[in-house]
């Protein structure tokens, strides 16, 4: 059976005993797909499975209150944040429905923009798209192209550690089993430059800051959301102006909020309109909290998160050696 | 139109080059994949193959404008006496915004009804749109979220801009659509438009037409969201995706809301005025803790409501929104403004009411 036939029958299965079931249903163009919200088995004709259903559905469990029966639909990495969620007790356990499947990837969607205008074609313009195996066909203004999916997977893809749903209360295909490597090159190569491009680069990269909050909004684990510190006004931590430097602090609140609770999903980064890399912040903090604490995110809903925790003597922080 | 001109695209920087003499001109480039409006200079190459991600808002309405600075001085005679200095400060240097499409343009007049009229007018508004030029290039293919000519406009409406260039073999048609724009066009880099050029631009034009999607009319959807103004069913159904940034209305060239702030340090401060955006909870939030949109279905709601409702009603016909699509393309969760306007109007309204 087609594994979203399977997905399916898994969630006809539940949806008696939930309010709502959150999974990816078309979006308005051939290239997207868009959240959707299963109420009634008339409504699972909408969803939808595969490279295009990119955004985190888990940001929306903590959207509705506690005590609602929630059904979602998660990627690999995706789940990561139901189980943070739930380490960090936001989540009911019972009260949320996890539907998991065996992920292949999902497409970077600001690759295909750069493959695309490399042969002059233009995203915007897609009417027609299919991933087949290795390649992907599009069609723009009856123009006709071929992109290899090599080069169309999500960074995060290519260093997929969980590609099958780590908790799932249903799993629906066959598990892939598949584990890449991921040794934070991308981390190291920026830590390598002299500090001065490193501060040029942030600094031209958030020139381009709308200030919308988008990165914040999309993240599943920012969860102060309408009482966040960049925005309250009693009292006003961060000013309202747009310059550089308070786009650059709230970056820094956002990044350090989510130190060793970040599960890397991307979508902060992803939901950014004007392409700021900003991952690899939470990603440099990821990767000393893994080096301190031997610690990642949402991985174990029995562990604790390193920076909720106290230890008076942490093992690979010498406190009395100065 | 008036005097027609032809740009060969090799002439293109020279033309912006004497654009540029003594006035800031601002061009679409690529910056890590966003197209955004930054000044021109030398070495600098506008994207002209499609729209920018962030439209030039900013040209007329900075997302952070001082509006006065002030400072306060004790009196050394009587240090319990303090005086306060405020000055205005009104900043509107020579611009020309070149490159954008004509729902960038468009925006403008939308800004217009409300910050510049016989009974308000807004000196920091009116000034530096005053001294802003446009140079809006007409669409020869629309994207997958263009709807212009479903709002009452085109890919080829020259509202709100001073010069419009049309794609013609080898360059542009250059013509001037206000009196302001005629004197952009005495240029050594402008040629007379040979007949063919003209003939060309007109074809372009009616292709460009023709390429959009069918056009649905939005103008029933203000009564019908009035209808629905107290349907929070309809509402919850398609803000449910919503995640509530603001990235839809700081992108939207129609969007025109702010704040304003004292940011105050020391003796010495000032009063800023910055975007803001109906999608935030501190949208309306009162002082007493009451807001009257409480959850993201009333400010989609308003939203919705006020770009196709409230202000085509007030200003009597226009709608707040020139169809550029961007809320729709760069939204994170592809929330869709042309299918909720539509389901408005197609679908029965449960609990009709007025606001
Ligand atoms: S990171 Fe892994 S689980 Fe997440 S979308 Fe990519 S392949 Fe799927
Ligand atoms: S900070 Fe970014 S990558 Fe980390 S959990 Fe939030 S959205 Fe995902
Ligand atoms: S999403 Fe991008 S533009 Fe918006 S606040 Fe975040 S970094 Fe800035
Ligand atoms: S409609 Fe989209 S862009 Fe606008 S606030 Fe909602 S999620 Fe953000
Ligand atoms: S509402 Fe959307 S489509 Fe309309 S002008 Fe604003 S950004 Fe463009």
């Amino acid at each position: 059976m087609p594994i979203l036939d399977e997905l399916k029958a898994a969630i006809a299965k539940r949806l008696p005993e939930l309010d709502v079931v959150i999974g990816w249903g078309k979006g308005f163009d051939a290239l997207h797909h868009t959240p959707v919200f299963i109420t009634s088995e008339a409504d699972l004709d909408k969803l939808e499975l595969g490279p295009l259903s990119v955004q985190n559905l888990a940001t929306y469990l903590t959207r509705y209150p506690k005590t609602k029966k929630i059904g979602v639909v998660v990627k690999g990495c995706d789940s990561r944040s139901v189980v943070q969620l739930l380490q960090e007790k936001l989540i009911n356990r019972e009260n949320v429905v996890v539907f998991g499947f065996p992920c292949e990837g999902v497409v970077d969607l600001e690759k295909v923009k750069r493959a695309l205008e490399g042969q002059g074609m233009e995203i915007a313009r897609v009417s027609e798209a299919t991933f087949q195996g290795e390649r992907c066909t599009l069609t723009t203004g009856g123009k006709a192209g071929s992109l290899p999916m090599a080069d169309l997977w999500a960074d995060k893809c290519n260093r997929c550690q969980y590609h099958d749903a780590v908790m799932s209360d249903e799993f629906v295909g066959q598990r892939l089993d598949r584990k890449a490597e991921d040794a934070y090159a991308d981390v190291a190569a920026f830590e390598a430059k002299p500090l001065a491009e490193r501060q040029a680069f942030w600094q031209e990269q958030m020139s381009r800051c709308i200030r919308c909050y988008a990165c914040r909004n999309a993240c599943p684990l920012c969860v102060c959301r309408d009482q966040c510190i960049a925005q309250t006004r009693e009292p006003n931590w961060v000013s309202q102006r747009t310059g550089v430097e308070e786009k650059f602090m709230f970056q820094m609140i956002h990044a350090s909020h989510l130190a060793g609770r970040c599960t890397e999903c991307g979508e902060c980064e992803r939901a950014c309109p004007v392409g700021i890399p900003i991952l690899l912040l939470k990603r440099k903090n990821n990767k000393e909290v893994l080096e301190l604490f031997d610690y990642r995110a949402g991985i174990d809903p029995e562990a604790k998160p390193p920076l909720l925790a106290f230890k008076v003597e942490e093992e690979k922080i010498n406190e009395r050696g100065w | 139109m008036m005097s027609a001109k032809y740009l060969a695209q090799g002439d293109l920087s020279a033309w912006l080059g004497a654009l540029a003499q003594g006035r800031r001109v601002l061009v679409p480039v690529r910056e890590n994949g966003a197209v955004v409006f930054r000044p021109y200079g030398p070495g600098v190459a506008p994207v002209l193959s499609r729209q920018a991600d962030s439209p030039p808002k900013e040209s007329v309405f900075p997302s952070t404008e001082r509006l006065m600075e002030f400072s306060y001085s004790k009196d050394p005679e009587n240090l319990g006496k303090v005086a306060l200095d405020i000055k205005e400060t009104v900043n509107a240097p020579a611009t020309v915004v070149f490159g954008g499409r004509p729902c960038d343009a468009r925006g403008f007049t939308v800004f217009d009804r409300v910050y510049d009229t016989k009974a308000i007018r807004d000196p920091y508004y009116a000034e530096r749109r005053a001294s802003t030029l446009f140079v809006t290039l007409a669409c020869d293919a629309p994207e997958t979220t263009c709807f212009c000519n479903s709002v009452g406009s085109s890919p080829v409406d020259a509202d709100g801009s001073d010069v419009l260039l049309t794609p013609v073999e080898g360059g542009w048609l250059v013509e001037a659509v206000s009196e302001r724009g005629k004197a952009l066009l005495d240029a050594p880099a402008l040629k007379d438009a040979p007949a063919s050029a003209q003939e060309q631009a007109k074809a372009a034009q009616e292709a460009a037409v023709a390429a959009m999607p069918p056009a649905w009319d939005a103008a029933p959807a203000a009564a019908k969201l009035i209808e629905k103004f107290d349907d929070m069913g309809f509402w919850d159904n398609v803000s449910a995706k919503c995640i509530s940034c603001g990235a839809c209305t700081y992108l939207c060239p129609t969007c025109y809301c702010f704040t304003v702030t004292d940011e105050r340090s020391g003796m010495k401060g000032e009063r800023i005025r910055t975007w803001d955006t109906c999608m935030s909870f501190q949208f309306t939030l009162e002082a007493s803790g009451h807001n009257p949109r409480p959850t993201k279905a009333y400010r989609l709601k308003n939203r919705v409501g006020h770009k196709f409702s409230y202000y085509p009603d007030i200003h009597k016909g226009p709608i707040a929104c020139c169809g550029c699509g961007r809320c729709i393309k760069l939204c994170p969760v592809s929330v869709d403004i042309r299918e909720i306007v539509r389901l408005a109007m197609e679908l029965p309204t449960a609990t009709a009411g007025k606001p």
